[in-house]
Order: C-alpha cells, then structure tokens, then sequence
C-alpha cells in the first residue's frame, strides 16, 4: 500500500511522534470510552437548555397556530424560512468534504469527514423542523408527497418548486444518513472490540457485525466511491432547488437565474464556517490537534475564502444586472437594501459576506485559531442576515405602498430560532460522546505515507532534494502541534 | 495440535501482511480471509479476489429510480389528472428534471447500500464474526484454515518469517461474543 512515497513537500495530515495504529485508535475514542468531563456538561447543559426552549416555542407555535410568529399579511414569509435555508445551507459543507473532497482524491478530508458529515446531519434535521413548523398543520405534512389521496386523486403540483423541495431534502437527508452510517461501521467495529458489558453489545448492534475482511473492504470502498459520485450532484441540487422556492417567483430581488449558483456557493461558504466553528472547539477540547491540524484549518479558510468571493461576485452581478436591466422594481428593491428601514441587515450581511472573509488572503489570519473562529461565527451571521435581506427586504415594500410593512419578530420566533441552534448542538455533542469523532480508519490510511513521522524518516534516509526539504520545513513552522525543535530536527 | 481450526498471522504492519501473502502463496499454502483495521489497497488483486459487481447493482437501481419517477410524473400530470395551467403543456418535461434526478438518486443509493449489506451479510444485531479482536485496532490478521493445510509448524515459521509479531493457533473459529 505504501509502495510509493509521497512528495516531501506537502504538509503532514497526522503530526506527532509515535503515532501508531494503536495511538491513532486510543486518541480517537477518547470521548466515546470515558465519562465526559467538564466541559462537555457545561455545554451540553447550555445546548439542551437550547433545545428545550425549542421544544417549548414549537409546541407553543403547534398549538396556538402560526399567528405565533411576527408574520403579516405582507411579509408572510420571515424568520422561518430564513432559517429553514441557513440550516440546509449550513448542511452543504459536510456532503462536499465527503463527497467532493473523495472524488478529488483531496486526503485532508479524512480527519475532518465525519464530524463534518454528522454536523450535515443534524443541521437538515433543524431545517426539516421549520417546514414542519412552518405548515400551520403539521399533522398533514404528508400532504406534500404524492400519496394517493380521497380528494379524486388531486396529485400535489410537480411543477412547484416547493413540492421540489420535499424531494431533494428528503432524498439529502437520506442519502447523507445512509453515507455517513455505511462509513461508520467499521469504526463502530473497532469501539466494539475494546468494550466489555452492555457496551459490547450495544455497540455490537449498531456494527452491523462488520469484520473488516478483504471483501468487505472492497465493497466498502467501492459503495463509499459510488455514493460519492451520487452526493456530489445531489448536493448541488439540494441548494439550487432550495433557490429555486424563490427564483421562480415574481418578486424583486428574488427573480433572477443566478440564484442556484449563487446559493450554491453560498452554502457552502457558510457550511465550512460551521465546521470550523465546530472543529476548533472540538480540536482543542479532544486534545486531536495532531490529527486535525493547522493544514486542514488553513485548508478550510481557503475554501470559506473561495466561495465566499464567489458569493461576492454574485452579489455584484445582482446589482448590475437591477441597473443594467432597466426595471424599476428591481432597482428600488437593490436600493431599499441600503437606504429602506433594513439597511443595517444589508450592512451585516455584505459585510460580513464580503468583506471579513478577505481577511483570509492573509497568512496570519488564515492560521490564527481564534481569529479564524471569531471570523467564522461572523461567516454564519453574516449568511442568516444575507436569507433574512433576500427574503424579508424583498417582501417588505411590495408592489402596492399602501400594503408596506416591517416584520417584527415575536418571543415565539426568537425562542424557535435560538432553540434550533441549541437542538443542534445538543445533537452534535451526544454524537461526540456516543460515536467516533473522527473517522478512524480512513485516518489509519494516512499513518504510512502522509504524516509527519513517515515524512521525518525520509528526510532521515536522506534521498531528497535540499530545497524541496528546506520548503517542507518552512511550511512545518505554521503548526502548532510541531514544535521548533522537530522541526530543527529535520536535517539529515 | 489436532484441535486447531485456524492459525492466524497477527500483523503490525499492512505491508508485512502483503510479504506474508507471498509467501504463503509461494508455499501453495491457501489463504482463509485477511481481517484489517482499514482498507489495503491491492490485498484483493494479490487474493485473486474478484472486482465487486456493485456497480452494476447500482446502476440498475439507479435506472430503475429514473423510471419510477418518469411514470409517477407523468400518470400524475399528464395522464391521471391534467392541470390546464396557463395552456401549457401538460408534459411539462424541464419541471420534472429535479424530482426525476432525485428519486433516480435516492433509489440509486438505497438499493446499493441494500445490495451491499445484504451480499456483506451484515445486518443489525448480526453476531460479528471476528477471529481477532485487534484486527479492528492495529493489527493485520491473515487467516489460514489448519485443517487444509496440514503443515502447521511450516505455517508459523513463514509467518514469522514475513514479520508477524503474534502467531495464534486458535480452536475455535471466531471470538466468542456469547
């Protein structure tokens, strides 16, 4: 498997000395094979305080109705669906470091895949809340599938986008469930092997019984490449026709062809943010900064620094294409934005969006953790502000002045709203807690060829040319988990 | 001696588990199974282990989710209940590329991962079949069936031979997990 080495000038993706196969195992399972420590409580009593607010608003909102929430007659659509597209564009980033990230054969995916794939996960889940919520009569959601039916066989409307929607969430949440608990297995197999007790069996259930055989390997690998294959569009359609909800209407600011690839690319802008909000905590609080390294964290902010320029370009195109278009709706809609009673949510969301993320051309910045995770978080509000602009400022003033409104946002959409983030983080701490953090065996692959100790020997042998090594030394001093003196080390 | 059913080569090192391959296969020793902590790219060609026939599976599930969603569409649209909308056509075909590419997918993704547990015979509650308990941690097991072949001190000395850090003569086939 290690037949060949690879180019010395790459960073490491495992640091550390003496990790072996069995250390790799040990580090990983940490948080599944003891009792949680302090930290973990503390958070997980904030979260689940979260998530019983949650509880409490939706149920409010199941029993008195949708008057619940600050909607009107005017903006009928608001904090809702804002954050139905923020959850499910926040979903984004997993199934593209799964999926993408495996099609481009991309290795630094490996550590990052699953924590990321479980965040993809419970996000849908919190954006599934709010359709349910959403509907008024939740008890007939099932309405929106094409079930046959006792009204004369009226079939739902396959030309609207939203019956769309039911399709693509439903079939991303599935098809994301199904990808991350096939890749799960055999780590839930290696938990298994060390317990003892209750433990073994439980764990033993969920392993499927999965031995790790030569075929089983095969097909594994082989239904992981596949089921890439199949996310990556998927994925992409996922959020394109999310975009479609509004791009199909006639609404100023929401009818233009640019949305799929503009919400596309804004998905996973404010996806990457999540996890790296996420990952930086559980880095540290898992002690995994030798498996989640400086690399992967750098790596991320290239990518939050990508596409959140595409976003800024589309942001730019939306304007042009309102002046250059000659409609009058759609220029005072642009304007509104800046100069209308929303101007600071445009300020928010362009400024968080565009202008923060640029901070990441900088080295410095991109390898800083704190900056990246305060940047982080102003990523993923600057995204909520950019749904709350398209759809509450489009909305708002609309054909009619006499009809003009503001939405005013009432407990019940605060509790909702705030409740979803706890609901999702006491997801996302009870799977640390219960599931292997970090794929186990895909961060096994990397031991041999990609980390720093395999790349130490090879500077020890000595076959290589200086200046590419002196090149891999340099890029080593942006680690944190690899101290001066291995670096200096490193000369043969 | 007589009562041995398996000896297995445990292994700490992929690559020493590819050396100790060769040589049993030079000693026209047959190989039972190979049980690794991850996948070992090349261990299947080196097996004579056939390419997986998934992705035939897939496709015609994927074909068939293609169809499923063509005929819903259109029995529900164009032939069971009509919509006059605007004079459009019925068979409106760019509306019903989305649900089309999902269901084709979703089927797709289901009936491969069916397929795959099905043929791995892996299910909830199965009793896992594991020969031994490190195999999932860090060690490379290589199992050779002692009843066929009869030469078992030749056995450990090749295994040996090829680096194997443990060598187990193991009575009954797979760890027992009661």
């Amino acid at each position: 498997m290690s037949s060949h080495n690879e180019s010395i000038i790459r960073e490491p993706l495992i640091t550390g000395e003496n990790i072996t196969y069995a250390k790799i195992t040990d580090d990983i399972l940490v948080s599944v094979e003891n009792k949680p420590n302090k930290a973990w409580w503390i958070g997980f009593t904030i979260a689940g305080l979260g998530a019983l607010l949650w509880v409490f608003s939706v149920s409010y909102t199941f029993w008195t109705g949708i008057g619940a929430w600050g909607l009107n007659k005017t903006v009928g659509w608001a904090w809702d669906i804002t954050t139905f597209v923020w959850w499910v564009g926040i979903g984004h980033a997993g199934t593209l470091i799964s999926a993408i990230l495996l099609l481009f054969r991309q290795n630094w995916r490996n550590s990052i895949n699953r924590s990321a794939e479980a965040m993809t996960l419970f996000a849908v889940i919190c954006a599934a809340t709010y359709v349910v919520a959403h509907m008024g009569r939740p008890w007939l959601a099932y309405w929106i599938f094409p079930l046959p039916n006792q009204f004369g066989s009226l079939w739902v409307n396959f030309n609207s986008p939203l019956v769309w929607d039911a399709f693509a969430i439903s079939t991303y949440f599935t098809v994301s469930l199904v990808f991350w608990y096939v890749g799960l297995l055999p780590d839930i197999a290696a938990v298994r092997d060390r317990a003892t007790g209750l433990m073994r069996r439980t764990y033993s259930i969920l392993s499927f019984g999965w031995t790790g055989s030569v075929k089983s390997w095969q097909r594994f690998e082989i239904v992981a490449l596949i089921l890439s294959g199949l996310a990556t569009p998927l994925v992409l359609s996922v959020h394109s026709i999310v975009s479609m909800d509004f791009a199909t209407s006639l609404i100023p600011g929401w009818h233009t062809t640019i949305f799929p690839p503009y919400f596309v690319a804004g998905a996973v802008f404010s996806g990457f943010a999540m996890v790296q909000t996420l990952l930086l905590i559980m880095r540290k609080v898992l002690n995994m900064e030798n498996y989640i390294t400086m690399f992967h964290i750098e790596s991320m902010n290239k990518i939050i620094l990508t596409t959140g320029s595409i976003v800024g370009v589309a942001y730019l195109t939306e304007f042009f294409i309102a002046y250059y278009s000659g409609v009058e709706y759609e220029q005072y809609h642009f304007l509104n934005r800046f100069i209308g009673p929303y101007w600071w949510a445009g300020c928010i969301m362009y400024g968080c969006n565009i202008l923060v993320p640029q901070l990441f051309w900088f080295q410095k910045v991109r390898t800083s953790i704190l900056i990246s995770w305060v940047i982080s978080i102003l990523v993923n509000i600057g995204m909520w502000f950019e749904r709350f602009v398209i759809i509450v400022t489009s909305l708002h003033r609309d054909f009619l002045p006499s009809s003009w409104a503001m939405f005013y946002p009432t407990w019940t959409d605060v509790g909702v709203f705030v409740g979803s983030i706890g609901l999702f983080f006491t997801m996302f701490l009870l799977f640390v807690r219960v599931l292997p953090p970090v794929a186990i065996a895909e961060v096994k692959l990397l031991l041999k060829s990609q980390s720093f100790q395999a790349k130490k020997k090879l500077i020890k042998e000595g076959n290589l040319n200086p200046e590419q090594v002196e090149f891999y030394r340099e890029s080593l001093k942006k680690f944190d988990s690899v101290s001066e003196a291995e670096i200096k080390e490193l000369v043969k | 001696m007589s009562n041995t059913k398996f000896i297995l080569g445990s292994f700490g090192d992929p690559d020493d588990l590819m050396l100790g391959i060769e040589k049993m296969q030079e000693n026209n020793i047959t190989i039972y199974d190979a049980y690794t902590p991850m996948p070992i790219h090349g261990i299947e060609d080196k097996l004579g282990v056939p390419p997986s026939r998934i992705p035939i599976a897939a496709f015609l599930f994927g074909i068939t989710g293609t169809t499923c969603a063509i005929s819903l569409l259109y029995y529900c649209m164009v032939y069971d209940w009509p919509i006059n909308i605007g004079g459009k056509p019925a068979f409106a075909m760019p509306n019903f590329v989305p649900i089309t590419f999902e269901l084709t997918v979703l089927i797709c993704a289901l009936g491969m991962v069916a397929t795959f547990l099905f043929r791995t015979h892996l299910f909830p509650g199965r009793a896992p079949r594991v020969m031994d308990l490190r195999a999932s941690d860090d060690r490379f097991i290589l199992a050779i069936d002692a009843r066929e072949n009869k030469d078992h001190e030749k056995i450990d000395n090749l295994l040996k031979e090829a680096g194997a850090i443990d060598v187990l003569h193991n009575e009954r086939k797979y760890v027992s997990y009661e």
